[in-house]
């Protein structure tokens, strides 16, 4: 994203993508971000499932959730949904 | 001088002459809807599908919209790829319109222009076309069946050719060009498959950065027209404006190669010039109307008058040099459209005519007739009476209105 922006003599014809969505780190969006409490958790997976841009990730080893916030553009979705109550919006650079 | 081919001499109307051109043009895919004055084009090539003629893929769709969506996308994946339409169609396609300019995809298109609704008419004005001039579409403009055919041909060369990947649109005037039979030379068949050549691909970088052809390919995914915000969707847009700066070498190139085998050239491949020389006033037009209008220069260049006639072939890229050189050293000049910018002060063809000539050392004053909307017949009589006007307001200097309409009753 820091990269200088192309001029049209350099990029291809019809916006064809020269670089992956995924280079796109739309987590620089966030005004809130989802912070999880450990000892509420219950690693029921639902906030895995309602994560519109799959940026809650199941890990393996703990059986639990990770935010990624790459991609996590702080919707909030997770926390309302949390029947737990163990997902806090908190705003960014607030704490 | 190459060697020209045996052609032979068909009867055929335009919109029959657009469809063997297709059947010759070995295209992939025809996605087309119905749409007077354009239908015989569809229903003769759905015959030649169904007689297995063609191996064509015809796709039978439920709207114009489709119609284009269906053809730009065939051609995305590097298919030939062609469709039809008039009037409504066209309007009902404007959307795809933009959107195949956009995608730099080769489609060509026949247009049998026909006039934009309401009141409903099926008769012939520009209005339809005119409607699309913004969309970055070449448009290549026949004056009659026989140029009809050999556009076509030329307009796959051009639209497909690696450097330009500009869609053309190839329009005749409905009825008086699309049902009205004229005796067209016709090229055999290899002839026209060895002219127009198969599609060849630029390479663009895809998403892994390796080099990869310009087309849709499962083997090597691309990402084609997606979402382009303010920071590039501003540079795509001059890409376009680019690709028309250099389609004028590439429609002379295919134009003259073209004459070269058949014979047949259509002024320089951009403006018609019909007794520009020494002419002193002249008219502007563009499609069928130009065969009446030379038939009425001939005679007043026969009384001694000295007047001519511009021919605008090829509206989009706008030949601009051709125009300043041909009418920069005239006394009057009359633009006619055939059709109307409603509340513009004039037709579009008038206005780009005039933009042309501003700044260049013309100080010949430049008029407008509004003619044949609807289909309503120009007769010689009527284009007499503006070379007459003309001759008046070259010899006092006045002009008593700069947009007239000629033919209405009043």
């Amino acid at each position: 994203m820091t990269q200088q922006p192309k001029s049209w003599k350099e990029i291809s014809p019809a916006g064809v993508c020269w670089k992956p969505a995924t280079d796109y780190h739309t987590g620089d969006w966030r005004t809130f971000r989802p912070v999880k409490d450990p000892t509420k958790c219950t690693k029921c997976l639902l906030c895995h499932m309602v994560c519109p841009d799959s940026a809650i990730k199941y890990n393996k080893q703990t059986m639990g959730v990770e935010f990624d916030y790459d991609y996590c553009k702080g919707c909030g979705i997770c926390a309302n949904e949390c029947t737990a109550k163990a997902i806090k919006m908190v705003k960014e650079g607030g704490e | 001088m190459a060697t020209k081919v045996e052609q032979q001499m068909v009867p055929l109307n335009g919109d029959e002459a657009v469809a063997l051109a297709v059947k010759q043009s070995d295209v992939d895919v025809v996605a087309a809807y119905p749409i007077t004055p354009q239908t015989i084009i569809v229903e003769r090539f759905s015959e030649y599908v169904a007689n297995g003629e063609v191996d064509t893929e015809f796709v039978c769709v439920e709207s114009e919209h489709s119609a284009l969506a269906a053809s730009l996308t065939a051609s995305l994946t590097g298919a030939r790829a062609f469709t039809a339409t008039a009037s409504a169609g066209l309007a009902l396609m404007h959307e795809m319109v933009y959107v195949t300019a956009g995608c730099r995809a080769p489609v060509v298109m026949a247009v049998t222009n026909r006039a934009l609704s309401a009141p409903i008419n099926i008769h012939c004005d520009h209005s339809d076309a005119m409607a699309e001039r913004d969309s970055g579409w070449i448009q290549i403009w026949a004056e009659n069946a026989q140029e009809t055919y050999d556009s076509i041909i030329q307009a796959f060369r051009i639209a497909e050719h690696k450097d330009l990947l500009t869609p053309v649109m190839v329009n005749l005037d409905g009825f008086f060009l699309s049902h009205t039979l004229e005796n067209v030379k016709v090229l055999p068949d290899e002839e026209v498959k060895k002219f127009v050549r198969t599609r060849e691909f630029p390479s663009v970088i895809d998403t892994e950065g390796k080099q990869v052809p310009f087309k849709l390919d499962p083997n090597n995914p691309l990402t084609l027209g997606p979402l382009d915000l303010p920071d590039y969707y501003f540079e795509h847009k001059r890409q376009q404006e680019e690709a028309m700066h250099i389609a004028p070498r590439i429609i002379k190139e295919v134009h003259d190669e073209y004459a070269q085998f058949t014979g047949r050239s259509y002024g320089n491949a951009f403006v018609d010039a019909y007794h520009m020389e020494d002419a002193e006033i002249a008219t502007v037009c563009l499609g069928s109307a130009a065969g009446t209008t030379k038939t009425v220069v001939d005679y007043l260049r026969s009384q001694g008058v000295k007047a001519g006639m511009l021919r605008i072939r090829t509206f989009r890229p706008l030949p601009v040099e051709d125009i300043v050189k041909n009418l920069e050293g005239m006394k009057a000049v009359a633009v006619l459209d055939r059709s109307n910018s409603v509340g513009a002060d004039g037709g579009p063809l008038f206005h780009e005519i005039r933009h042309v000539l501003y700044g260049t050392r013309s100080h010949a004053p430049v008029v407008n007739y509004i003619y044949g909307l609807g289909g309503r017949d120009m007769p010689q009589k009527t284009i007499h009476g503006i070379y007459k006007d003309l001759y008046e307001t070259a010899s006092t200097g006045k002009v008593k209105h700069f947009v007239q309409f000629a033919g209405v009753r009043d």
